[in-house]
């Protein structure tokens, strides 16, 4: 099989675990779910990496540097937001007031710089 | 490290992607699902300065500089940002990675035509083509990502932008980038591929305009899916089988999810996408005059107070007035005093769907107190009092009753069958869709104007007295 069929070969695999991954989600993970596949496709600074180190002149540097820097902030940020999202689901044991809410926050803030570099 | 062990832990980390998205659709795993998919970001992040004699790294200062300044402008972003604004963030997410995915093909396009022309030869068809899938594609998802991220930030109107012609102007702007896409093909130069992107990042813009405001959503995670395929495309032209999984992953998921979207909020795929093409100006209803019932806090906490059912319908003005602890608080009291309470959550309230759920969830609303459409509506006629708080859309009875209206055919809440009908708002201007609301003027309803949480403070201080 030729290089450029491997690739699309593995393409159409893709397209159809994406497609049975996600088939049914309850309206409530909508957003979360959007997010996460958001902040996966940030994946992309893998490729902006490889694309700035053989880069050979001012102008694709210049570009492909822009484009670590955005492709950072949609993988980290998105991440750290979703995770965000999805700690406001977790079962709460006590009725706790806003105060220890708060408390918890700074924590679980700790854990996602850890999580994410 | 060989290729073998490179490709190897490549795979690794697009198992975790799948087990990421695989875990997010269920709520138990949702959150390590997450953390799943940071793992296998970070996997593919780190291995690929591993990549050896494939990889000479140069600049390896100023990659490091640039992923440092992505840092430091994401995370405090995703962190400090309000969950009433979590919406246009993912928006503004979502467009970066699309311009990320474009400048990469971009630069992999010049650097190939510069081998091509050294060596003599040529760029492959196929590579060639999905440069240009991504050029444009990606470049469209990052300028329609901006446009909404201004309309949910409201720095722009929510409406549907019509302009006379509009659709004559997208039909030629789609032609301009097919044929462009043709000159970037035949001529491997940096001018042509500028020029394909500035006509990308107009389509991008004239797509997004014509999107209503309640159906920003759905186009939000269409782009998504867009961004998808072209970190997809990318993958194959830097021959990266990791893109090529994680971003068709994203594409094929994403898709399925705008449909999931679409159904839950009762709109055709089709209409919302090519709504600038059938799109005809509606004229704006004349301003309404006539006499709405308004009444004070007092009313409205004896109201309650003999109340037996009371259902509390939240929407995105709860969320901007912060009222959401104040809402517990009067939730909580009207529990004590022996009243059944239970919240109606529409599957669009807030911004996106399960936003609502998220801003009470911050609030410490007890989990089974939050009550979906399906169930809640039957027990409509049961409910002695229904207090729609900031919400308006979602209960707006013009979705059942107005063929041709913009939100015909969404899914509402049933409020009308309950007994009484109570209002906070700060207005009579319409939701987020720019209707008139009937149901305003029903003589069930009783309208609280002012503050969402100034108002719940006053009912809550009256109901104490009673």
């Amino acid at each position: 099989m030729s290089s450029g069929l491997a690739l699309i070969s593995i393409f159409v695999l893709a397209v159809f675990v994406g497609f049975e991954v996600v088939s049914k989600v309850s309206s409530t993970l909508h957003t979360p779910l959007m997010s996460g596949a958001n902040a996966i496709h940030g994946v992309i600074l893998v490729g902006a990496i490889i694309v700035a180190s053989h880069s050979d002149n001012s102008l694709q540097l210049t570009l492909s540097l822009i484009a670590i820097v955005l492709a950072t902030i949609n993988m980290v940020g998105g991440f750290v937001v979703t995770d965000r999202m999805l700690e406001m689901f977790k079962p709460k044991k006590a009725q706790s007031t806003k105060d220890s809410a708060a408390d918890k926050s700074a924590p679980q803030a700790g854990n996602q710089a850890g999580e994410v570099k | 490290m060989s290729r073998d062990l490179y490709d190897l832990i490549g795979l690794v980390a697009a198992i975790c992607f799948i087990l990421a998205l695989k875990g997010l659709s269920h709520p138990k795993s949702a959150r390590r699902g997450n953390l799943i998919g940071a793992a296998g970001a970070t996997i593919a992040t780190l291995i690929v300065f591993f990549y050896g004699d494939q990889l000479p790294l140069k600049h390896l200062p100023l990659i490091l500089g640039a992923i440092l300044l992505g840092l430091i402008i994401g995370v405090p972003a995703a962190r400090r940002v309000q969950l009433t604004q979590m919406p246009q963030l993912v928006a503004l997410f979502n467009g970066v990675g699309g311009g990320a995915a474009a400048l990469v093909a971009i630069v992999e396009y010049l650097k190939l035509g510069e081998d091509a022309a050294k060596s003599g030869g040529a760029i492959g068809a196929a590579v060639l083509i999905a440069t240009i899938f991504t050029v444009v594609v990606g470049t469209t998802s990052f300028t329609g990502s901006i446009v909404t991220f201004l309309k949910l930030q409201e720095l722009m109107t929510t409406r549907p932008v019509i302009f006379p012609g509009g659709r004559f102007i997208i039909a030629g702007n789609l032609l301009a980038i097919l044929v462009c896409s043709g000159w970037v093909y035949s001529a491997a130069d940096t001018t042509s591929v500028m020029v394909l992107m500035a006509l990308s990042a107009i389509f991008g813009v004239l797509f997004v305009l014509p999107v209503g405001g309640a159906d920003v959503p759905i186009v939000i995670s269409l782009l998504n899916a867009f961004t998808g395929l072209t970190v997809a495309a990318s993958g194959y032209v830097l021959e990266a089988t990791l893109l090529i999984v994680a971003g068709t992953l994203v594409g094929a998921s994403g898709t399925i999810l705008t449909r999931l979207m679409a159904e839950a909020m009762g709109r055709s795929l089709f209409g919302t996408l090519f709504g600038a093409f059938t799109a005809t100006a509606t004229t704006a209803g004349a301003a309404d005059t006539r006499p709405v019932k308004s009444g004070s806090a007092e009313d409205v906490a004896i109201l309650l107070n003999y109340a037996r059912r009371v259902v509390i319908v939240p929407g995105f003005g709860l969320a901007v007035a912060q009222a959401q602890h104040t809402v517990r608080e009067l939730a909580d009291l009207m529990s004590a005093k022996g009243i059944d309470v239970a919240y109606g959550i529409h599957p669009v309230a807030g911004r996106m769907p399960g936003h609502m759920n998220v801003l009470l969830a911050e609030a410490n609303v007890p989990y089974e107190q939050l009550v979906e459409m399906d169930e809640i509506n039957p027990t409509f006629p049961q409910t002695d009092v229904s207090i729609v708080i900031g919400a308006n859309d979602v209960v707006n009875p013009a979705a059942k009753t107005t063929p041709g209206c913009p939100i015909y055919g969404m899914p509402i809440l049933d409020v009308q069958q309950s007994g009484n009908i109570i209002f906070l708002k700060r207005s009579m201007r319409p939701g987020f869709a720019g209707i008139e609301n009937e149901l305003l003027y029903d003589p069930k309803t009783t309208l609280l104007f002012g503050d969402a949480k100034a108002s719940l403070t006053k009912v809550v201080s009256a109901l104490k007295a009673l």
